[in-house]
């Protein structure tokens, strides 16, 4: 399909088949590619320290920021929300629409169910009130990739209202705190995802691909309780990691299955919410940060140079690195908000109202859905604390890896090594190795089942640490290989044989009758010297622990 | 053959007396003479012909489908059909081919029903003459018939007799105007305010709306979803019954539609309405009615009364408030449901391509009537935010009201309400146009169309002829759900008044079907 050129569109961007999110409207994601080059081009995060005060200026007060956040995430389901086409992220343009996607006349919208259970499964987990009657609107304006010129969302009376999400920031360094912070939620809803607009400046054309239009989306409301960019973020990858253990939505941003719109004014403590912003499109959690903070500093500057905020709604520029207002929204959108007459109330139950002898298939419990929720991501934390005894920041640092968590407890499942030293081989070498490569954890040549089996091989000696590291980088390049192979291959494990051992450290002991002095003279650094010297006469196969003990045995009075 | 009922010409094609392709043949014909009705939009004959060949051999072979396998019908043209051009009278989707097919329209043809064409209508279902649709307006069938054409010639009159043609109502008044021409045996309407009953009370013919909810949207190109339902128009109430039967049930492409099965049914004879308890609302006796009209429906309330039921007046006090309500609501709802008409994804696209929104204003402008563009500026300043709480929630509150006078009169004991279906008869076109199509909607509506605020089912039955010879129908309004009680009170209150067969002599050149016809005439309400 294809439109003339939208005429707005004039963003000065450079890029020949350009693709533009829709901006202003409902958190349309931008198109893949632009997102991803974005997220891998840029490499500075914007961690900048929380708010405020900001080189204020003798007598005056300090700044507070308000950060509200409205969050739409693409529900994980097999089909559309109000049709049976499926649901695939890049497949072929316009390859996944059904007649009522493509709002032909007459069509009408039958809910799915799946969407339904997972709009309640995330308002569960967000310790929402699952409203037992909720009802669907029309959100009325036109655009080329918003075939109905409504989107059916849920203005009125929402699936789920009054949660709450609890997420932690770390605060200073070693050793940092851990403090938990909770943002409010004011309502999930259910609503329909719009089709993507890519414009071609060239043709002076607009191409439409409704692939995407009728997805499911929830739109998490977050009331404004942030005050800066990391802990909006904060809340945001708590909030995906929820949705992530839920499998209620993949909420991959690079994908588009999570966009963040920010909310933001500042004020002066103890006076009224100043005038607010509304940045668009946040669609990597790195930017979201940083865009969030240039907008309260360009208040604040604002403010103090004596100029106004105005309502508007703006968007990031990660190349300039601030925000810039968006020219699609200047006259005021009237929405003009209709009862959806296609659809009767959504009705949820509990076990209680369930009406008795009602059909499973069509009837949804929300008991029934309380109790398959899997674990949450701060239940995880705690459970590996307890049962590990990591560090809290160690915690985190294991969910924050999609499939982290699994690896580790597999490693642990089959090594007898301490949880710590698991801890400290996953998050250091391994995931080292990952980012250094930029390789997701199930992209990792090295399986669970060979790290536990290399820790093992250290755990008993039969290597010494620094051998275990040559073995971790020869696992990573030669697949197949288990550890004891590459070891026995390479020669790698550590002398078990007393009489060489004894014997290599008199030899060296022979070889240099100066460090001998040196250490009987009480240089405690002396001995290590020796330890390195047997090391290297062993080709590091010996165990330093070993070596200590036998040269001090021979070198004691 | 053509003059029978859909129930006998199923006995005809059961026995052999004829075969579907003959019959078929027969109403193809009949369609071409009667073209200057223009009551069909698209006839499609090569799929009728080819549709009617596949029932004659189900027949052949023993295995007709039932009792439409071979019967001709027709579709209003706001009913998506596979394949067949589906334009809902509208520039904006012209050459527009749909597909799918609407619910409704797929159950008919898995019934083995032969589809004749689609039925012309006001653009996009607005209006009540059949007059304000792109390909101009239906004339009815009764402006030809010999009934009219006498009482005429008494009175003299020096107008042009092809200019003295009458309105058919509407807006289903291509389904009306096929069924009374004898084109059909049974056709779709739609009706979100009177737009099936009102073309059959004009035609002469009986116009089904069902109950809310008993009959699938999924496929009908929405007026006002929430009061759209597809109607039955047919030559008497046996026929709307079957075709309801066929019809009945929950879809699951239609979230509004009733859960509960629906079995086929065979509408009983009722022979005792002595149980019964018909209610007249006061309020109806509107001072518009024409002396006619309400004669006739005062002896329809003395039959009933005669015959031993229970007739009382009855009260539904908000009626007076159903046509401002109704206009907020359908200019509302309208202005949503013709968003989608941007001309990006189907149907007309102007040339302008300057921008997206040049492209839009024109496409709309284009494709539009000014009766559908008034309703879609209305509708939108309705739900603007300012006004909304005044007149979209006004609406709806006063919608409720207006359901809950009908609750309270069933709940009561009144089985149905018995009204006029319109003021008066067929108005000759040059009289209907001298009013904008809005106040027109207003005054023709003004009966059926708080049936549509409350989900109920209504039926409108001919009655009689006018002193001009001009039919008459009345309206008989049942409990939500209760369609088959209605149709058969209705059945019942049709078989006592015993309607005049339209004599189309001239037209039809069938000397047999019409000599059958003139036997049946008969007329029991006498003036």
């Amino acid at each position: 399909m294809a439109a003339p050129m939208l005429r707005w569109w004039c963003l000065g961007r450079r890029w020949l088949l350009a693709c533009i999110d829709g901006g202003s409207r409902h958190g349309r994601g931008a198109a893949i590619g632009f997102t991803s080059s974005r997220k891998r081009g840029q490499t500075s995060v914007a961690q900048q320290p929380l708010i405020t005060s900001q080189k204020s200026r003798k007598g005056e007060h300090e700044w507070a920021a308000v950060v509200g956040l409205e969050i739409h995430a693409q529900i994980s389901s097999n089909s559309k929300l109000f049709s049976g086409s499926r649901v695939h992220f890049a497949a072929p343009p316009n390859s996944l629409v059904s007649f009522f996607d493509a709002s032909l006349p007459g069509t009408l919208p039958v809910l799915n169910r799946r969407c339904v259970e997972a709009a309640v499964m995330t308002g569960l987990a967000l310790n929402c009130c699952i409203n037992k009657k909720s009802l669907f609107d029309r959100k009325h304006y036109f655009y080329a990739d918003l075939p109905a010129g409504y989107q059916i969302t849920q203005q009125r009376l929402p699936i789920a209202v009054n949660g709450s999400l609890a997420y932690s920031v770390c605060v200073g360094k070693k050793p940092s705190r851990v403090i938990t912070k909770t943002v409010r939620i004011k309502q999930i809803q259910l609503e329909q995802d719009s089709g993507k607009s890519l414009h071609d400046e060239l043709r002076s054309q607009t191409l439409i691909d409704l692939n995407r239009a009728g997805v499911g989306l929830l739109e998490v409301v977050l009331e404004p309780d942030m005050s800066c960019g990391e802990e909006a973020a904060t809340a945001v990858r708590e909030l995906q990691l929820i949705l992530q253990a839920l499998g209620t939505s993949r909420a991959n941003m690079a994908e588009g299955q999570l966009r963040v719109d920010a909310n933001v004014s500042v004020h002066h403590p103890g006076e009224p919410l100043g005038v607010r912003t509304e940045v668009k499109n946040l669609n990597s959690a790195k930017f979201l940060a940083k865009a969030i903070d240039s907008e309260i500093e360009r208040q604040i500057h604002e403010l103090e140079n004596g100029r106004e905020i105005l309502n508007e709604t703006r968007s990031f520029d990660y190349k300039l690195g601030c925000t810039m207002p968006m020219r699609d929204k200047e006259g005021k959108q009237d929405y003009r908000f209709m009862p959806e007459p296609n659809l009767p109330p959504l009705l949820l139950y509990d076990t209680e109202s369930l009406p008795p002898g009602a059909d499973p298939q069509q009837v949804i419990n929300i008991d029934w859905i309380r109790e398959q929720l899997p674990e949450l991501p701060s239940e995880t934390r705690e459970r590996l604390i307890q049962q590990y005894g990591i560090l809290p920041e160690h915690s985190f640092a294991l969910l924050n890896e999609v499939g982290l968590l699994e690896f580790f407890q597999n490693v642990i499942k089959e090594t007898r090594a301490e949880p710590k030293k698991v801890t400290s081989w996953v998050l250091n070498i391994f995931l080292g190795f990952l980012k250094q490569q930029n390789l997701a954890v199930n992209e990792s040549p090295v399986t669970p089942s060979a790290l536990a089996e290399l820790l093992n091989l250290l755990d008993r000696k039969a290597i010494s640490s620094t051998a275990a590291k040559q073995v971790f980088e020869e696992l990573w390049r030669s697949e197949g290989k288990t550890p004891s192979q590459i070891v026995s291959e390479k020669q790698l494990e550590l002398m078990q044989d007393q009489e060489a051992l004894e014997q290599a450290c008199h030899t060296v002991m022979e070889g240099h009758p100066q460090v001998v002095m040196d250490v009987k003279r009480g240089n405690p650094r002396a001995i290590n010297k020796l330890i390195g010297l047997v090391r290297k006469a062993t080709l590091s196969r010996a165990d330093p622990t070993a070596i200590k003990e036998i040269l001090e045995r021979k070198l004691s009075p | 053959m053509l003059g029978r009922t859909l129930r006998e010409v199923s006995a005809a094609l059961k026995q052999g007396q004829i075969t579907p392709t003959e019959l078929c043949q027969k109403c193809l014909s009949l369609i071409k003479k009667t073209k200057f009705l223009n009551a069909y939009i698209t006839v499609s004959e090569e799929v009728a012909l080819k549709q009617a060949e596949e029932s004659e051999k189900r027949y052949k072979k023993g295995r007709s489908l039932g009792d439409l396998d071979g019967i001709p019908i027709a579709v209003k043209d706001n009913f998506s059909t596979s394949g067949i051009e589906t334009t809902c009278a509208s520039n904006m989707l012209k050459g527009y081919v749909p597909p799918y097919n609407a619910t409704v329209v797929q159950k008919l043809l898995d019934q083995g029903a032969v589809l004749m064409g689609k039925t012309n209508l006001d653009e996009f279902a607005m209006g009540s003459g059949s007059t304000d649709g792109a390909f101009g307006p239906v004339k009815n069938p009764w402006s030809y018939s010999k009934q009219y054409r006498e009482k005429r010639k008494q009175k003299p009159h020096g107008e042009n007799e092809d200019s003295d043609w009458l309105i058919t109502g509407g807006s289903s008044g291509g389904s009306a105007a096929a069924v009374a021409a004898f084109t059909c045996f049974a056709a779709l309407g739609s009706d979100t305010g009177g737009s099936t009953r009102n073309p059959a009370a004009h035609c002469g013919v009986v116009g089904f709306k069902p109950s809310y909810g008993l009959v699938s949207r999924h496929g009908l190109i929405p007026l006002v979803n929430s009061m759209d339902v597809p109607g039955i128009l047919t030559r008497c109430v046996d026929d709307a019954a079957i075709v309801l039967g066929m019809l009945a049930g929950h879809d699951p492409k239609d979230s509004t539609t009733i859960q509960d099965p629906v079995k086929p049914f065979t509408l009983p004879t009722l022979t005792d309405v002595s149980e019964l308890c018909i209610g007249i609302p006061k309020e109806y006796l509107a001072p518009e009615l024409s002396c006619e009209v309400r004669s006739f429906w005062s002896k329809a309330a003395n039959l009933f009364e005669s015959e031993g039921a229970k007739v009382i007046e009855v009260s539904l006090p908000h009626t007076s408030y159903s046509i401002v309500c109704y206009h907020v609501l359908c200019t509302s709802e309208v202005a949503s449901n013709m968003a989608r008409f941007d001309g990006l994804e189907y149907g007309h696209r102007c040339d302008i391509n300057v921008s997206t929104e040049a492209m839009y204003a024109a496409t709309r402008r284009e494709g539009f009537n000014d009766v559908v563009r008034g309703r879609i500026l209305a509708g939108n300043f309705f739900l603007l935010k300012e006004n909304y709480e005044n007149y979209f929630i006004k609406a709806q509150k006063v919608r409720r009201l207006i359901a809950n006078d009908f609750v309270k009169v069933f709940n009561s004991g009144v089985d149905v309400l018995l009204t006029p279906t319109t003021l008066q008869e067929a108005a000759p076109y040059l009289e209907f146009i001298k009013e904008d199509n809005r106040t027109r909607s207003a005054q023709d509506d003004i009966f059926t169309q708080a049936v549509n605020m409350a989900g109920l089912p209504a039926v409108s039955v001919p009655v009689a002829l006018s002193n001009q010879g001009l039919p008459i129908g009345l309206q008989f309004i049942g409990r939500a759900f209760c369609d088959q009680q209605l149709l058969k009170i209705a059945k019942w209150f049709e078989k006592q008044v015993q309607f005049p067969v339209i004599q189309l002599q001239e037209l039809m050149n069938d000397g047999s079907s019409v000599s059958e016809i003139e036997k049946l005439a008969s007329v029991s309400l006498k003036h």
